[in-house]
Order: C-alpha cells, then sequence, then structure tokens
C-alpha cells in the first residue's frame, strides 16, 4: 500500500499492522498516555525556534502513534521530525500526564537504525558507537591525534589552506572541538582519600568525554569532593556509559557499555556513584527501565540506579563545608537538560554556587531551554543546533555575566564554541569548577 | 494541488508548507476529541503573507481554518472540510507596549502567559489566565473568547481585547477596535471575539494591561465531600466576598493530579477548593481570614494559606495542568464546558455522577466553581469499540441537563464542532438567524473555518458526501 493510501485511510485508534519491530519499540502504554492537551508545546526549544507542530514533542507522539497504528511507516516526512529532536526532555518535564518521553524517542530512533540509508552515515555510526565510545583507550587514541592536530600547526596550516571552506560540515566540526592542550583524566582504580575524617566512600564515573575534553574539571571534581569527607574511588574497569549509544538508538550497544560499568562500581564497593556529567548521570539513574527485561541484571541495574547521584545534588545534600575565600564576579547559569528536565534538578548548582562568598548569580532569560548541544546533535543537525547556539549566547551576553557556569559537557563545548562565534569574552565552566577555585584561593 | 502548493510556497517560504501524508497527520488534532485531515498547512511569517494565504485559497476555491496552538477544547482548529490550515504560530512578537496606556500590541502567535512575561518589568499584566496559558495563543484566546480561573474578578478576553487587524476573506488586511475601548461606531471587535475563526483571521491583537496587585493570597481548602465544597463556593459569594479565582477539583481529579504534580493534596479528600484573592494589603489579609472561615464552617478538614510565589505556583499547579493529568487514568477525555448558576453546582454535579454510572463512564470534576463553569470529564478509550460515542452521548447529557438548570452550553470553550447539534437547545431560530447574517455581512462565504459554531446550511448528506469525510470514513466525525 502507498504510504499516502495509509495515512489517509485509516480511522485512529485502529491498530491495523504496526509499523514498529522488535521488542525495543516504543511502547502502547507510554505512547497513549499523550492526551495532545499541547501543555508541553512551549518547552519545545524545536517548535518554539520553527512554529512547527511537526517539530514539537506532541507532533513526534503523534508520528509515533501514526506508525504503531499502521497509518505511516518509519518512512521519510516522519523520521527527519524525530532526527530534529534534540532529547532535551523539556517536553518530559513539562507532561502532565507522565508521558516518558525520553524513552519513547530512544525507542523510535532505535526503529530507525536498521533502516538508514547511506553508507557514510553508517560507517560513521558504528564507527563512533561501536569502536571507539565503548573504548577509552581508543577515546584517547582518536583525542591524542586530534591534539597532535591542534598543537602542531597543521590546524593553521588547514585553516589557511581552506580546505575547510569546502566542507562547511567539516568545518563547523573542526570549530567545535575543544582546546584538547589541558591535562586529561584517566580512571586507573585510584582511590583519593578524604580530608580530614572519612565520611562517605563514592566512586566517580570518569566516562568518555570529560576526562579527555575536560580533565581539570575532573580534578576539581575529586578536590570537592575530598574537601567535602568522601574517599573517592575511580574504578579502572569503567568506561563511556552508555547514553550517547542510546539516544542514538543504540539499544543493544548502550546496555552493553552500561553493564560494564554497573559491574566496576558494584564492585569498587562504594556507597554512591557520582557523576559530574548530567547526561550519564540521567542515564544512570534510569538503568532499572534499560534493564527491566534482563533478568540478570535487573536487581544489580536498579540498585546501580539508585545509588547514583548528580555531583551538584550530592554536594548540595551535604552539610558542605563552605569556601571562605570567594571568586568574585557575575556568573550566570545554563541549566543543563538532562540535570533540569531529565533528573529535575535545578535547586542543587544554585545552592552551591550561593555557597561561593562574592559570587553573584545572575539568571539569563530561558535559563532551562536546550542550548543545542545534544550530543552528536551539534554535527547531525548543524542548522538547529547553530540557531539555539546563537539564542542561548544573546541571553546569556545580556546578563552580563563574565561566566557561564553550566553541568555537563556537552553544554561546556556548545556553549563555547558559541561565545567564540560571537566574540564573547566570557568564560565557560562547570559549577564544580567554580566552588573549586573558590577552596583553592582559601590558602592565598 | 501542485499548483496550490507551489503558490503557497513562494508565499510563506517552502519550509513553512507541509503536504506530505505523514506531516498532515500532526495537524489532525487539536486538545478536543475531533480529528479530520488538512489538505495542505501553510504557516505564515507576518500577516501580508497570511493575507496572501487568504488570497491563495480563494482563488483555488478552498477554506482557510486557522489555527493556533491547537489547544482548543471544541474542535475549533480541526479542518472538518479539508483546505488550508494555516497556524498563526509564527506570529510571534510582542510589537509594542504602553506602560502608560497600560495596553500592548501583540501578534496572534503569541502564547498567552508570554504577554504578562514581557509587561512584568512595567508592573503589569495580561490578566485573563486560561488552564492552558502556557501553551495558547491569543489568536486562539480571541477566536474562543477564552476565559480563566482569575476571569472571575476580571472578566473574559473580550474585557480586556481592544482591537484587532484582521484578513477579510477577499485578503484584505483592516483594523477593527483600536488602543481603547472608547470607539464611536459598531463594535465589530466584540462581534468577532468569539467568532471561533469563522469571519476573518486575526493578525495583530490590542490588549489591555493591568497593575500586578500589590498583594495575593492563595488559599488551599481540603473537603472530605464533594456538595460541602460546593456549598461553600456558595457560602463565599453570599458572604460578598469576590475572590480573584475559585476553582474546585474532584476525588477523582485529585487522584490523577497528585501523582503528577505532589502539590500535597491528600489521597483521600473528596474535593478541592482554590480560592485566591487578591488587591491591596490589608483587604486581601481580611478577606482571606474570611474565607478560611467559611470553609471551616462548611467542614473543611484542611486549610493552607500561601502568599509567596513559590508556594501559591505550587498549589497553582495542581490546577493548572488537571487537564493533562486525566491522561493518567485514561487515554481520552471529553471535556465538556456547560455552565449552570452558582447555586445549582450541587445539583448539577450529582446528575453528573448518575449520567456517570448511567454511561459506565467515569466523569472528573475541575472546574471554575465561582462563575459556575464547569468542566465535567469524561473518561474514555478510543480504543475500545464503542467507548468514544457512548461518551459523547454522555457529555449530550451532561449538556441538556446545564441547560435544564438554567445555564449555558459553553463558557469559554466555544461551539467549534461538537456542540453544534445543541445549539437549538438555547437558541431560538431567529436567535440563529441574527447570527447566521454575519457571515454575509463579513464576506466570508465558506472561506474560513466552514463548519464551525452553527452547520452552515450543509446537511447531513452533504457533509457526507465531502471528499475528507469519504476519505476518512464518517466514523472519524461522528
Ligand atoms: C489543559 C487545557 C486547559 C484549558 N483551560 C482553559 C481555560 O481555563 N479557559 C479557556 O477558555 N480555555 C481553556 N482551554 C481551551 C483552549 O486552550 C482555549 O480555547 C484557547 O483559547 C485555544 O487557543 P489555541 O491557540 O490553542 O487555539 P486553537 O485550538 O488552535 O484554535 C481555537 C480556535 O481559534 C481559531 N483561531 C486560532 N487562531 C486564530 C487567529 N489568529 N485568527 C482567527 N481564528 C483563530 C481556530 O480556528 C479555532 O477555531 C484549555 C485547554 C487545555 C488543553
Ligand atoms: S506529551 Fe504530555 S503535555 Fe505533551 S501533548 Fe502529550 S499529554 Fe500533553
Ligand atoms: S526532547 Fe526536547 S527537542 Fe525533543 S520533543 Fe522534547 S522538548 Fe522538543
Amino acid at each position: 500500500m502507498a504510504v499516502g493510501d495509509t495515512a489517509a485511510g485509516v480511522a485512529r485508534g485502529k491498530v491495523l499492522a504496526t509499523g514498529f519491530i522488535g521488542p525495543d519499540a516504543p511502547r502502547e502504554e507510554d505512547l497513549y498516555k499523550c492526551v495532545h492537551c499541547g501543555l508541553c508545546l512551549n518547552a519545545c526549544p524545536t517548535y518554539v525556534e520553527t512554529g512547527l507542530e511537526t517539530e514539537s514533542p506532541r507532533g513526534r507522539i503523534a508520528l509515533m502513534k501514526a506508525v504503531f497504528e499502521g497509518r505511516a511507516g518509519v518512512e521519510p516526512g516522519v523520521t527527519e521530525h524525530w532526527d530534529l529532536c534534540i532529547q532535551c526532555r523539556a517536553c518530559e518535564a513539562a507532561c502532565p500526564s507522565g508521558v516518558p518521553y525520553g524513552r519513547l524517542i530512544e525507542q523510535a530512533q532505535a526503529q530507525m537504525r536498521p533502516r538508514r540509508r547511506g553508507v557514510l552515515g553508517r560507517f560513521v555510526a558504528w564507527l563512533a558507537y561501536a569502536q571507539i565510545l565503548p573504548s577509552p583507550r581508543r577515546m584517547r587514541a582518536v583525542s591524542a591525534a586530534l591534539r597532535l592536530y591542534q598543537r602542531s600547526g597543521l590546524r593553521a596550516l588547514v585553516r589557511a589552506s581552506r580546505v575547510l571552506r569546502l566542507v562547511r560540515p567539516l568545518a563547523e566540526a573542526e570549530a567545535s572541538l575543544p582546546d584538547l592542550s589541558r591535562p586529561a583524566f584517566r580512571a586507573s582504580g585510584q582511590v583519593y582519600p578524604a580530608q580530614g575524617e572519612t565520611r562517605y566512600r563514592v566512586g566517580l564515573l570518569s566516562g568518555c568525554v570529560m576526562p579527555i575534553f575536560h580533565g581539570p574539571t575532573m580534578e576539581a571534581a575529586v578536590r570537592v569532593l575530598t574537601r567535602n569527607g568522601c574517599e573517592v574511588h575511580v574504578p579502572a574497569a569503567q568506561g563511556c556509559c552508555g547514553s550517547l549509544n542510546l539516544h542514538g538508538g543504540d539499544l543493544d550497544g548502550g546496555r552493553a557499555m552500561a553493564r560494564r560499568n554497573i559491574d566496576a562500581f558494584l564492585d569498587a564497593g562504594v556507597d554512591v556513584v557520582i557523576s559530574a556529567s548530567a547526561g550519564c548521570g540521567a542515564t544512570m539513574k534510569e538503568s532499572a527501565d534499560l534493564f527491566r527485561d534482563d533478568p540478570a541484571y535487573a536487581a544489580k541495574a536498579a540498585r546501580f540506579g539508585a545509588m547514583t547521584r548528580d555531583i551538584t545534588e550530592f554536594l548540595a545534600s551535604l552539610p558542605l563545608d563552605p569556601p571562605r575565600a570567594g571568586t568574585p564576579g557575575r556568573v550566570t547559569y545554563q541549566d543543563s537538560c538532562h540535570l533540569v528536565h531529565a533528573q529535575r534538578l535545578s535547586a542543587p548548582p544554585r545552592a552551591l554556587m550561593a555557597a561561593v562568598p562574592g559570587l553573584e548569580l545572575v539568571e539569563m532569560e530561558h535559563s532551562d531551554r536546550c542550548c543545542g548541544a545534544g550530543g552528536s546533535y551539534q554535527i547531525t543537525q548543524r542548522e538547529m543546533s547553530g540557531q539555539l547556539r546563537a539564542h542561548k549566547l544573546e541571553e546569556a551576553a545580556a546578563t552580563g555575566a563574565a561566566t557561564i557556569a553550566t553541568a555537563n559537557p556537552g553544554c561546556m563545548v556548545q556553549f563555547a564554541l558559541g561565545a567564540r562565534e560571537a566574540g564573547l569574552d566570557v568564560r565557560v565552566c562547570h559549577v564544580v569548577d567554580l566552588l573549586d577555585e573558590a577552596y583553592r584561593r582559601e590558602g592565598a | 494541488m501542485d499548483a496550490l502548493v507551489r503558490e503557497l510556497q513562494r508565499a510563506v517560504g517552502s519550509r513553512y508548507v507541509l503536504s506530505r501524508p505523514q506531516e498532515l497527520l500532526v495537524y489532525e488534532y487539536d486538545g478536543a476529541v475531533e480529528r479530520a485531515l488538512p489538505g495542505v498547512v501553510a504557516v505564515p511569517g507576518t500577516a501580508a503573507q497570511a493575507a496572501q494565504v487568504v488570497a491563495i485559497a480563494r482563488r483555488h476555491g478552498l477554506p482557510v481554518v486557522p489555527r493556533g496552538a491547537g489547544t482548543g477544547l471544541s474542535g475549533g482548529a480541526i479542518p472538518i472540510h479539508g483546505g488550508v490550515l494555516m497556524p498563526m504560530t509564527r506570529l510571534n512578537r510582542v510589537l509594542e507596549i504602553d506602560p502608560l496606556e497600560r495596553m500592548a500590541i501583540v501578534e496572534p502567535g503569541v502564547v498567552n502567559i508570554d504577554i504578562s512575561k514581557a509587561a512584568e518589568p512595567y508592573g503589569l499584566r495580561y490578566a485573563p489566565d486560561p488552564s492552558s496559558q502556557k501553551a495558547c495563543t491569543i489568536g486562539g484566546n480571541v477566536a474562543e473568547n477564552a476565559g480563566g480561573p482569575h476571569c472571575l474578578a476580571y472578566g473574559v478576553t473580550t474585557n480586556h481585547v481592544m482591537g484587532m487587524e484582521i484578513v477579510l476573506a477577499d485578503g484584505t488586511l483592516a483594523w477593527v477596535g483600536g488602543r481603547n475601548h472608547e470607539l464611536p461606531g459598531y463594535d465589530l471587535r466584540g462581534v468577532l471575539i468569539g467568532s471561533e475563526g469563522t469571519l476573518a483571521v486575526t493578525t495583530k491583537v490590542a490588549v489591555r494591561l493591568q497593575p500586578v496587585p500589590e498583594a495575593v493570597t492563595t488559599i488551599l481548602a481540603i473537603f472530605q465531600d464533594e456538595d460541602d465544597a460546593s456549598a461553600a463556593v456558595t457560602a463565599i459569594v453570599g458572604a460578598g466576598i469576590v475572590p480573584a479565582a475559585i476553582e474546585m477539583m474532584d476525588r477523582l481529579t485529585i487522584q490523577a493530579v497528585e501523582p503528577a504534580i505532589h502539590a500535597g493534596y491528600p489521597a483521600d479528600a473528596g474535593a478541592v477548593l482554590l480560592v485566591e484573592v487578591e488587591g491591596l494589603r490589608e483587604p486581601v489579609a481580611e478577606e482571606s481570614e474570611e474565607v478560611q472561615q467559611v470553609c471551616y464552617r462548611h467542614g473543611a478538614t484542611e486549610v493552607r494559606v500561601a502568599d509567596d510565589p513559590t508556594l501559591r505556583e505550587r498549589l497553582w499547579a495542581g490546577r493548572k495542568t488537571a487537564l493533562g493529568a486525566l491522561g493518567r487514568l485514561a487515554p481520552n477525555y471529553y471535556l465538556l464546558d456547560g455552565v449552570v448558576p452558582r447555586t445549582k453546582i450541587l445539583e448539577a454535579l450529582r446528575r453528573i455522577r448518575e449520567i456517570s454510572g448511567e454511561y459506565a463512564l467515569p466523569i472528573a470534576n475541575v472546574f471554575h466553581a465561582g462563575d459556575g463553569n464547569l468542566h465535567p470529564c469524561i473518561l474514555f478509550d478510543e480504543r475500545m469499540p464503542g467507548q468514544t460515542q457512548r461518551s459523547r452521548e454522555a457529555g449530550g447529557a451532561v449538556l441538556r441537563t446545564c441547560i435544564d438548570l438554567g445555564g449555558a452550553l459553553s463558557g469559554e470553550h466555544g461551539v467549534g464542532l461538537e456542540k453544534q447539534e445543541y445549539m437549538e437547545l438555547s437558541f431560538s431560530e431567529a436567535d440563529m438567524d441574527a447570527m447566521a447574517r454575519l457571515n454575509p455581512a463579513f464576506g466570508a462565504g465558506d472561506t474560513f473555518n466552514p463548519g464551525k459554531v452553527f452547520p452552515t446550511g450543509a446537511s447531513c448528506v452533504e457533509l457526507l458526501q465531502h471528499p475528507a469525510i469519504a476519505r476518512l470514513g464518517v466514523d472519524a466525525f461522528v
């Protein structure tokens, strides 16, 4: 049957033959929780940007329902609208009906994977999801190559040669690379003792991108945690949490990576598992759902999920040892989507900043609207990502803040790129960096 | 069709014309029950583009259905005759705020709450606050003459809109009304507000702004019993207090809302009342005290009072998301909008309970109790054979009850598609005829949103022969 016929010929609510395949398909009970009330629309950055229902959460869910009911297929006219979703989950937080949108869109992505055309795209996805992300060693090798590129003068040469102008996507990917000259962090089973009495034994997620792009932030996290009575374990057996694979619809690959981390942290015998990356923390907290059909891991995953805390959440829950020195100056905070929407945490990072003497937090408008980073979104949806980035930088600049703080590596990369594009002289950092600096100034 | 699509693309840009069958699927619904596919969707970015779309559609002999955010609850934005669906969502700029004249000029796609946000720096706000205010557009509010919890004290949309720029059926742009309420001549503004997009398309709106009150107190009263809560409503109003809002939620609604919002409503509560008093500090304190006393006298088991904005918002969050939260109980709702005299609330709720039993469908009640605007919400599952039809019948019974009790069909959601058949319960033939004469006066013909408010002469048979209905099957409409 031609597509036109399926779309128009079937009345709603009746399932002819569902267009979804396999176990990881959007679930009927999730889809029909959506009562199309529209209360999520304005939370959605792509809807606000375009004004189009096709680029809205309600529209994306309607397309999933249509595929479920056999009124449309996993086909053009459907999939590009799922692809333009940043997976920021602002809609999920806004939805009173409890539609688990994050889960639905990952499952929809999983439906698209086997049907993707384009050899190059499939190859790049395979390279990233199956070959590089799962292996900390390969991640380091790639970053070493990139570092060489940045340092050796090759970059200057390439930029001067205008080669990049011929391939715009490449140029933007190149420009978005963070500065790799800073030292990397490495998980090697090390244990950092607590300063003073040991009150908590915590495991720290090192992950994939954080230790390479934001090594100094990882060091800062360790210092802040040990300062506050934590013995910090960094298990060597851990790797990437799998969230990038999951967001991209590679659910089996993502599960394999999650299993490795679950084992690594449960074996480490810690009380709490801490992530300084909001995206990873969100995925880790939701482990129980990911493994609900896997009897061997269901219980372990649930335990692991319950042990996970975002670093700002954990620190704000302690009787924090307040820094006696300050980081004076005006700071604005971008709510990382996977902290504010997926983990529903907006107060803890602000509480930590309020504890820093002299720090003046000035809220930007729409601080909880996505910056458009979204993992690989920056590369796959350059136009939308760039539009959102430009708006964000305008809103951040309007606060007059010299520092933009956030809680996730992707956001830091996106803001740094945006600042460079806009010619803005601002510093982009993690909330934990601010706290760490204040502690370190105490001696001075 | 191809020529039409090309012309529309030239007018609004190809990104903003949707004609693939899959993409039309996301424009077949609004916040209510009915559905129908548009022929094509064109989303203008300026008023001039909107006028062009109207002119193009007219040349092709096709109707134009204006659409806002699609949160409507009476099927107003459903293109039952196909044609060109024209969402106004890209026209979303606040064009001007005049703090001295206390007014603003905004485009129709501006979301209701964004007007108040833009006015906040001047200590002003836009008063009508539909529970959908975070999503619905001012254009949709004007078309439906929308109300909201605070309309008890401040009046509905028509009391706050002073003028509009509109596109007429021949594609010309004109203003009705102006920057203030005092203009000589016919009040065409008043005629167009509530006309549900059947006479013209709104492209700009001049709204009145009001000072943000000095003090606001929200009172949440918890009752074991729905009847006690209803009696308290009557008593509050009877005591001469005019709160800014009195809202009620029944047991079923509380059960849906609490897990979603954690507003702190006791799980076993029979009903809660939300009362808000606002104004100058001292009278607010007095009135708040009085409201609490009345609630206790009528059997409230607990009364909570909040005057700081965060806590107040928490109390309100339960109310403003109630409808969406009902999705936790059933995948579909049929929300009614009947009005009864305030003194008849108790009786109306009793009869609604009976109807619920009779049709074996749960009915949740969450409503503007202060002005007797009920929102019985019939819960059903469209996937269960017969339930959609049964919910419609139960709805009919509820509306008849409202009229019997001396009330009206619709308080604020409009007639749209679903309440047409009940119009004759409220209006005589002569009344209907008087309204029907407006259409030729505006030269609208079948150009705008045909088949809404009251069937425009088309008999049922003609409707059934309509291509859109023939394509989708009658089942999708009746
Ligand atoms: C959870 C929820 C709560 C609600 N609470 C309330 C409430 O408290 N009070 C209340 O009154 N309503 C309420 N509603 C109903 C709805 O939000 C209102 O009717 C609102 O005014 C519709 O606005 P919209 O932008 O979504 O318009 P749409 O639903 O898109 O359209 C509604 C009508 O307006 C017409 N229209 C839209 N824009 C234009 C334009 N620019 N020019 C001409 N015609 C136009 C359409 O043709 C259609 O007939 C609620 C709805 C939901 C889902
Ligand atoms: S996802 Fe939730 S908020 Fe959005 S339309 Fe569906 S039920 Fe409403
Ligand atoms: S996840 Fe974000 S981008 Fe995707 S639909 Fe929800 S709000 Fe929109």
